[in-house]
């Protein structure tokens, strides 16, 4: 088990499964209001952390938004501590203090996550001029929405990071929509990948459905970044199956043909990573991950809230 | 330490530079960012030729990007780093406001610890010779207004050198508020290394007649005022918080249930401002045990405009401060008192550019 699990689509597939176990016993809790928290499900985006965050070490340092479950995951985040903190318990990552959108977890430098959209990129770009101030071997990847590359912050920080050469992967999860909002009414010209050149970082777009290919670009562009070569910028076509926030599908709102998400969740890439495995391999991997997820929300029951006096606790460090 | 030591003294800008330069030799995490820090002029000197003595990835020019570049101070922060960002006019401040308010103040408590954000922001006030609308803000209390962020806004060239070594150490972000007419102002500073602790107000000149609380530059204007204020036979303790937030309203209200009396006069406007901060927080602390009367100046209730014979009418002054202080203390049927003349040579003499 161990030898088999070391092949990429095995690795791909466990992280795959949890995520999108994780989030459907969410779905399956939230009527219970356990979880008094906005959730912003990666279901359908599995993918695109799972394959980039299976070429990172521990101490790589990750960068992500207030969508940012997958991420948290697949780099190696507590499962536990991430289920006790959508309870709003004391065990939680940050002891209720953050939610859904704002998990941490310092022991595998997943960085705390941010809900204003791009606010995070500036502070990834600041990580690796760190990382390289102190002549580390580590990177730093930074995940976003394409929602983001609308500010002008994601504009400052690519400029930035080019001119200084920092190890960064900027990692773009194009799921097309703002909440609402297509892409196509809010970007004007040849599109991302070209405004990534401009700054002088070399781009590369991966069709969604084709988590393998991803993978392997990803690995060759953490490679280059690791070798000193400077910035690199991947667009990961994906989609959510979900509404922007909650549990729920949003086929009510009509933003988007019924057809388009069918399709999607036609094309799973958890069934397309999943298919490549045995099936003994396959199911052995989904019940440790049953297990993971099962222990995990029990976990979380059993904690408790924090005390009273925890209102005050670090507002200011030390 | 020999007494030519002890009387040493330096312009607030050389105390300024002098913490920096003390700090980047003891501790290599720290550096310095912003746009100009390595230029000729060395952002009026209290940067020159840092990036010389510790090298250009120490103190670096930066692009004209002052959300990301905020950004990228807290993400060196929270690896581990202790940047100084320095911003020639704090009406830049502005656009980073997203990094300072949503990130850098509430790190430490949204991830319960895990994030801490060593965090240095230098944000200079400017005034006279033509600042206008857009180089003269001043907007401390907005930072005092954000827990998770500390605000010092030291006077004296002593108190910079401490108050900006306090914050370099300190693990937290911190807003240090400089006067740009106070930066050639002298005084007294030690050579070795020592902190300023947040919330303890100076008594800038013990009185006992009325507490007068000058901000910043402000400060300066009200020990002018106290002097002219001899004249009328009126004795004025003038007191300088120093850090703004944490406040030490202590030092303030005890002197208050002295004299009965507090005027508050700001480097900035007063509505929801520093001073309505001060006269509250002092009024929730006595105001049951002991009743006093109160006056706020500060800006005019305008823009700054440019042309000086209107931007004289925009500041208080030593005798526009004498003047509000004589009223409260005598009434506002007292009779008539004209201050003396006082050149407040800093403004007087200035003449930029910046």
């Amino acid at each position: 088990m161990e030898e088999r699990s070391n092949s990429p689509a095995a690795r791909l597939y466990r992280s795959m499964y949890l995520i999108r176990r994780v989030e459907e016993e969410i779905i399956r809790l939230y009527p219970t209001d356990k979880i008094k928290s906005p959730v912003h499900l990666s279901i359908g985006q599995e993918a695109v952390s799972a394959a980039v965050c299976d070429h990172l070490e521990k101490d790589d340092v990750l960068f992500g938004t207030y969508r940012g479950h997958a991420l948290y995951l697949a780099k190696g985040g507590d499962v536990p501590r991430m289920m006790a903190e959508l309870y709003g318990k004391v065990d939680g990552c940050a002891r209720g203090k953050a939610g859904s959108m704002h998990l941490v977890d310092p022991s595998v430098n997943m960085m705390g996550t941010s809900a204003v959209v791009a606010t995070g990129i500036s502070n990834a770009v600041g990580a690796a001029l760190a990382l390289k101030m102190q002549k580390s071997r580590a990177i730093v990847v930074c995940f976003f929405g394409e929602g983001a590359t609308d500010e002008g912050a994601w504009h400052e920080s690519m400029n930035f990071a080019s001119l200084k050469k920092l190890p960064i992967l900027f990692v773009c999860e194009n799921n097309f929509f703002a909440i609402y909002s297509h892409v196509k009414d809010r970007l004007a010209g040849p599109g991302l990948q070209a405004r990534s050149k401009a700054y002088g970082i070399p781009a590369e777009l991966i069709e969604d459905h084709e988590p393998m290919k991803l993978h392997e670009r990803a690995g060759a562009a953490i490679a280059a970044v690791r070798r000193g070569e400077g910035p690199r910028f991947l667009e990961c076509m994906t989609y959510r199956w979900r509404d922007h926030v909650g549990p729920g599908e949003d086929r009510i709102h009509k933003y988007r043909p019924d057809e388009e998400l069918n399709a999607k969740i036609e094309g799973d890439n958890l069934k397309i990573v999943g298919d490549l495995l045995p099936a003994d391999q396959r199911k052995s991997i989904e019940a440790a991950e049953e297990k993971r997820v099962a222990d995990a929300i029990a976990f979380a029951e059993a904690s408790t809230f924090p005390a009273d006096q925890e209102v005050y606790d670090h507002v200011f460090a030390g | 330490m020999s007494s030519r030591a002890d009387n040493r003294t330096l312009t607030y800008g050389e105390a300024v530079f002098e913490a920096t330069r003390s700090e980047m030799a003891r501790d290599s995490r720290v550096f310095v960012m912003g746009q100009g820090v390595d230029d000729a002029r060395g952002m009026f000197g209290t940067t020159l030729g840092l990036h010389k003595e510790f090298g250009p990835e120490r103190s670096f020019d930066v692009p004209l990007a002052e959300d990301a570049m905020t950004g990228v101070g807290i993400g060196a922060a929270l690896m581990g780093m202790r940047p100084i960002q320095v911003h020639q006019r704090m009406d830049f401040v502005l656009l980073c406001m997203n990094q300072i308010v949503n990130m850098a103040s509430k790190m430490s408590y949204m991830f319960a610890g895990a994030h801490k954000v060593p965090l240095v922001i230098r944000a200079i006030i400017g005034r006279s010779w033509g600042q206008g609308a857009q180089h003269s803000q001043a907007f401390h209390s907005y930072f005092m207004h954000i827990p998770g962020l500390r605000v010092v806004a030291p006077t004296t060239p002593h108190d910079a050198k401490g108050c900006l070594i306090q914050a370099i150490r300190d693990d937290n972000p911190v807003i240090m508020i400089e006067h740009r007419m106070l930066h050639n102002v002298k005084g007294v500073v030690p050579p070795e290394s020592y902190e300023i602790p947040y919330g303890k107000a100076r008594v800038l000149s013990p009185g006992k007649d009325i507490t007068i609380v000058g901000i910043s530059h402000m400060a300066l204007e009200c020990v002018r005022a106290k002097h002219l204020l001899e004249d009328a036979g009126i004795d004025a303790e003038v007191i300088d918080p120093v850090s703004l937030s944490p406040l030490d309203i202590s030092t303030i209200a005890a002197s208050v249930e002295r004299t009965g009396r507090l005027l508050v006069v700001d480097t900035g406007w007063l509505s929801c401002g520093a001073s309505s901060e001060i006269l509250s927080e002092t009024f929730e602390r006595i105001g049951e045990r002991r009743h006093f009367v109160a006056k706020r100046l500060g800006y005019l209730p305008t823009p700054c405009p440019t042309t000086k014979i209107l931007e004289n009418l925009y500041y208080p002054s030593p005798q526009s401060i004498a003047q509000a202080t004589y009223r409260l203390v005598r009434g506002e049927n007292a009779t008539a008192w004209q201050p003396g003349k006082v050149d407040s040579a800093e403004v007087a003499e200035f003449r930029g550019p910046f």
